[in-house]
């Protein structure tokens, strides 16, 4: 039985964190946080660009970003069906697609801040149409292409 | 520049999110997803202040860029319909409801507040 003196690093139990058992999140991420950030960029540069060519007015539906996380909703159905089916998907096509490209090219923040920006400036139907509107359609869309996409990857793998 | 503004903003907010949201799911053990609830809420608060005033090349940097891919709606519905697959509807109705009334809450209190600090 050997004694462990006071600040000894040699031997004896590793030093206590504050949080035993936990490890550093950040650990042995990087190429998966580098597959984020590139995907990251991705989307949000297509979220911008969709922004630019379909410019929503003032109190008026935010049509763009509207149909923005719809679509990304659906896109991650069907990616995260896909992935799940696939043998051995390769560790960074999760990071990469589906955090990082579609986490970018969805948004939250803009979400709420439209709605807002609508009841503020007095037009409270819209932004409850707004706010319901793609909430639900987001809901739908993502299970709706996650149930299809299963259906089709398990009729093919019947055959 | 525009695009480099948002492109930079976004190539930090993506890996703030995952980042995050590994540290958040690490300190509990409910299926609630709290990490991207947390991302959510507090992208909204940021981007309200940023919306109130903030200049331009700032609001493109940290809101379009930054916010705009430190939160996402396509992993919030994908959590919250695994919730509900997985036989956990409460907590997928709790999710839904609890990150739309906070997110907005954030929202509205992140205008006020960028208004009061932008003058």
């Amino acid at each position: 039985m050997s004694t462990t003196r006071p600040g000894t690093v040699t031997d004896g139990p590793p030093p206590q964190t504050r949080h035993p058992g936990r490890r550093p999140v950040a650990r042995g991420q990087g190429p998966v946080v580098c597959a984020v950030s590139l995907g990251g960029g991705a989307g949000a540069a297509a979220r911008y660009g969709a922004g630019l060519l379909w410019t929503t007015p003032a109190g008026a539906f935010p049509w763009t970003t509207f149909l923005i996380n719809v679509a990304g909703c659906a896109l991650i159905g069907v990616l995260l069906a896909v992935i799940g089916e696939l043998a051995a998907p390769h560790r960074l096509l999760r990071p990469f697609l589906g955090t990082g490209v579609l986490g970018g090219f969805t948004t939250f923040s803009t979400y709420a801040v439209d709605v807002q920006r609508l009841t503020e400036d007095g037009h409270v139907a819209t932004a409850l149409a707004y706010l319901a509107g793609t909430l639900l359609a987001a809901m739908a869309a993502v299970w709706a292409a996650a149930t299809a996409t299963r259906a089709v990857l398990l009729r093919g793998s019947a055959r | 520049m525009n695009w480099l503004l948002v492109l930079a903003g976004a190539m930090a907010g993506a890996p703030l999110r995952y980042l995050t949201d590994r540290a958040v799911q690490a300190r509990h053990d409910s299926v609630f997803p709290w990490g991207t609830f947390t991302v959510n809420v507090v992208g909204s608060l940021i981007l309200g202040i940023l919306t109130a005033a903030a200049p331009s090349p700032l609001r493109l940097l940290l809101g379009t860029g930054l916010c705009g891919a430190l939160t996402t709606y396509s992993t919030f519905s994908y959590e919250t319909l695994t919730l509900a697959r997985e036989g956990a509807r409460g907590y997928a109705v709790a999710n839904a409801a609890l990150s739309v009334v906070c997110g907005l809450g954030a929202a509205f209190a992140g205008v006020a507040l960028g208004r009061a600090l932008w003058g």
